[in-house]
């Protein structure tokens, strides 16, 4: 843990401390430590039910921590709703996609738009004052974010009419809309093929590039998460057992026991174990 | 790509708009149609707005609710005092009485809620509780912070109390001045409409008061708490004349005046379509819609969930309020009986017959509802007209059958249909292209 207190540093974007979930008599998360520092490429990864997800859910408001705190951007915000951690510059995705599956791809992305629409709910029934000029320009900047993701011909279609990996694309578009400073991925290559997944990643490096963005992701392929991550932070048991850089990680031992148990303790990486 | 047309959509509608409206003014004018069809045509546009209400709140943000025929009759009996007030017979003594009163009343109402908005009242507890806790005891601290926020509350009540008795002086000043300035014709249309919107109004505030806390519950218990709301009107309209003895409780309203016509009703329609379409195709309804889409997602995308079903609720009420408020200038009287839950069902299989999250749709069923209906009495034979309430439901078992979604599903017509984005020529980063590219290539291995 020494390694993880040497991370915390004034810079850091998002710093959770002591964070604790509790479900009835279940602990998912237990005095959970982490600390993002900014513009980084941050992953988080760890065994089946080791809480990488109520961590994700804590940091979007959809739990309320049953201690411990949460601060983003030197503000505390745990205990928030959900949209107003939204406001403050944090978007999502999902491990099982949630798009709105009714509605057009272009609206998918407008959606996420609409705190940044900058009209009224009398301007927009009126149709006076800013209504026109904003809806242009929000409809616009939907229309790019899509030209970005390769979506742009795809606009007027459903969202569940897409195939699974341009589905996987638009929810990062559409959580891009938002502007955040962070953006949390909840194993965006899940269930992709590698030809997918390796775009997927051109695909993560370019966002976290072009939009100066901290990304924080959770992912099981250790493809993924070696390849692209800065630093890793290994969870097990709701609590931190591990980080540092991907090779630090790779050659950790208390890694290795968690992923293949106590006789592999020392010789096998995680790549191994995870493929 | 859709190709895109080459005259704007809402010239085709505007032009079958004004032909419905002049077709059905001139065939009852004429009488081509007796006066008993088009009572039943300006009931199916009356029924028209109560069901776009509807399909706001349960088809657009996916809130099922049963109290829709609470509102109704809420914009129905309030709208008959106002109107009943003016026309004859002043019942509380002078004809502009109740429109001030009611008016008044709503403003109160109005200002007390910002009143609490504004002050923080519902943070008032919680932060003063941690500022005390620091000096006393947790069961002081609390005591004292109980207390003053229901002293508070209680002044801010006081003073709306206050402020309604100020602003009815003030609407009496305002009105009293409007009426007398205006022809009698004119004044006798002026109030009709002060009494349809004031049915509305007062839907919608009724609507946002219950919806504050019944809008938490998940979606089943939301639909039976409604039910819920939709009795209580119901029961209270039954007693009502113990507090309006005007009202007549269970023997039922009568005298008020015959004001619907088909054009207030086509006038009203029209406005409550292009208000509920404006609303849809902005941001505000696409975050409506993202609700019943994906709750979780919608709120992760910083929709404030809360708010956009209060908004939804409340229109739809507004709604359901205005065609109350025509309804009871229809027929001329009202009894609870109109207003009970079976009735309550009416709109709801409308919109799911129309197709739910279809304006177009809701229009077309409430029409078709109400001809088949009434164009059912007509065609079975004497002493069999109770047939209709199970051929009706066997129609609509068969339409469910095939057509699941509804007549229309979500699609719509003409100028309803969701504006076509700009077709523009965007310059994609070159990193983001070799993404793309590498990506159609894995697609197609």
């Amino acid at each position: 843990m020494a390694s993880a207190h040497s991370l915390a540093d004034s810079t850091a974007l998002l710093d959770i401390r002591d964070l604790t979930m509790q479900f009835g008599g279940l602990r998912a998360v237990s005095d959970l430590s982490l600390s993002v520092p900014s513009y980084g490429l941050h992953g988080l990864i760890g065994p089946n039910g080791a809480g990488k997800t109520t961590v994700f859910n804590m940091i979007s408001g959809l739990y309320v921590p049953s201690s411990g705190e949460i601060v983003f951007d030197d503000r505390m915000i745990n205990g928030m709703a959900p949209q107003q951690i939204s406001h403050l510059g944090v978007a999502r995705t999902f491990q099982n996609i949630r798009l709105f599956k009714d509605l057009t791809v272009l609206d998918n992305v407008r959606i996420a738009y609409h705190q940044h629409a900058g009209y009224n709910l009398i301007e927009a029934i009126t149709r006076l004052g800013r209504f026109r000029r904003q809806e242009r320009l929000l409809t616009e900047q939907a229309q790019d974010f899509l030209a970005v993701f390769g979506l742009q011909d795809r606009q007027l279609e459903l969202a569940k009419n897409l195939p699974y990996g341009e589905q996987r694309r638009l929810e990062i578009a559409r959580a891009l809309a938002v502007r955040p400073k962070l953006l949390l991925l909840d194993e965006p290559a899940a269930g992709m093929n590698p030809n997918e997944t390796e775009t997927l990643m051109q695909l993560i490096r370019f966002v976290h590039d072009e939009f100066n963005l901290t990304i924080l992701l959770i992912e099981h392929q250790m493809r993924v998460v070696m390849g692209i991550c800065e630093w890793i932070t290994v969870m097990d048991f709701g609590q931190v057992i591990a980080r540092g850089t991907p090779d630090d990680i790779q050659s950790n031992a208390a890694v290795i026991e968690a992923y293949l148990g106590k006789q592999f303790g020392k010789g096998l990486t995680p790549d191994v174990a995870a493929s | 790509m859709k190709k895109r047309a080459a005259i704007p959509s809402w010239v085709p509608t505007l032009l079958f708009a004004a032909l419905v409206f002049i077709a059905v003014q001139y065939a009852s004018d004429r009488e081509i149609i007796s006066r008993y069809w088009s009572q039943v045509i300006v009931f199916a546009a009356v029924t028209s707005i109560s069901a776009l209400g509807l399909n706001l709140i349960y088809g657009f943000n996916g809130q099922f609710s049963l109290g829709q025929v609470g509102f109704y009759a809420i914009g129905a009996y309030g709208s008959a005092l106002i109107t009943k007030d003016f026309s004859k017979n002043p019942w509380s003594g002078d004809p502009i009485g109740a429109l001030c009163w009611i008016m008044a009343a709503q403003i109160g109402i109005v200002l007390v809620l910002l009143a609490f908005q504004l002050l923080h009242i519902g943070d008032l507890n919680k932060s003063l509780r941690k500022t005390l806790s620091r000096t006393l005891k947790t069961h002081e601290a609390s005591m004292i912070c109980t207390l003053v926020t229901l002293v508070a509350s209680a002044l801010i009540l006081a003073a709306g109390y206050y402020a309604t008795l100020g602003l009815h002086w003030v609407t009496y000043r305002l009105m009293s001045a409007l009426f007398t300035a205006l022809p009698a014709n004119a004044a006798k249309n002026v109030n009709f409409l002060l009494a349809i919107l004031n049915g509305g109004t007062i839907a919608a505030l009724v609507a946002y008061l219950v919806g504050l806390p019944l809008l938490r519950l998940g979606s089943d218990y939301f639909g039976i708490a409604t039910l819920g709301f939709a009795i209580m009107v119901y029961t209270a309209l039954q007693n009502s004349d113990l507090v309006i003895p005007t009202m007549k409780g269970a023997r039922g309203m009568v005298g008020i005046p015959l004001y619907t016509t088909w054009g207030w009703a086509f006038g009203a329609l029209v406005v409550c379509i292009i208000v509920l379409r404006n609303l849809i195709r902005s941001s505000q309804g696409r975050a409506i819609i993202s609700v019943r889409e994906d709750e979780i997602a919608a709120r992760a995308m910083g929709v404030d969930v809360t708010r956009q079903k209060a908004v939804a609720f409340t229109f739809g009420a507004l709604f359901a309020g205005i065609a109350g408020a025509l309804y009871a200038h229809l027929y001329g009287f009202l009894h609870p009986s109109s207003f009970n839950t079976i009735k309550g069902f009416d709109p709801l299989i409308i919109i799911v017959f129309g197709g739910l999250g279809s304006m177009t749709g809701t229009i077309m069923a409430s029409v078709g509802f109400a001809l088949l209906i009434e164009g059912l009495r007509v065609v079975l034979p004497q002493g069999f007209e109770d047939w209709r309430f199970v051929i009706y439901p066997i129609l609509l078992l068969i339409v469910m059958l095939l057509r699941p979604s509804g007549l229309m599903g979500t699609k719509e017509w003409g100028w309803l249909r969701a504006p076509l984005p700009p077709e523009r020529d965007i310059p994609v980063p070159q990193r983001a292209l070799a993404a793309q590219q590498t990506h159609n290539h894995g697609e197609e291995a």
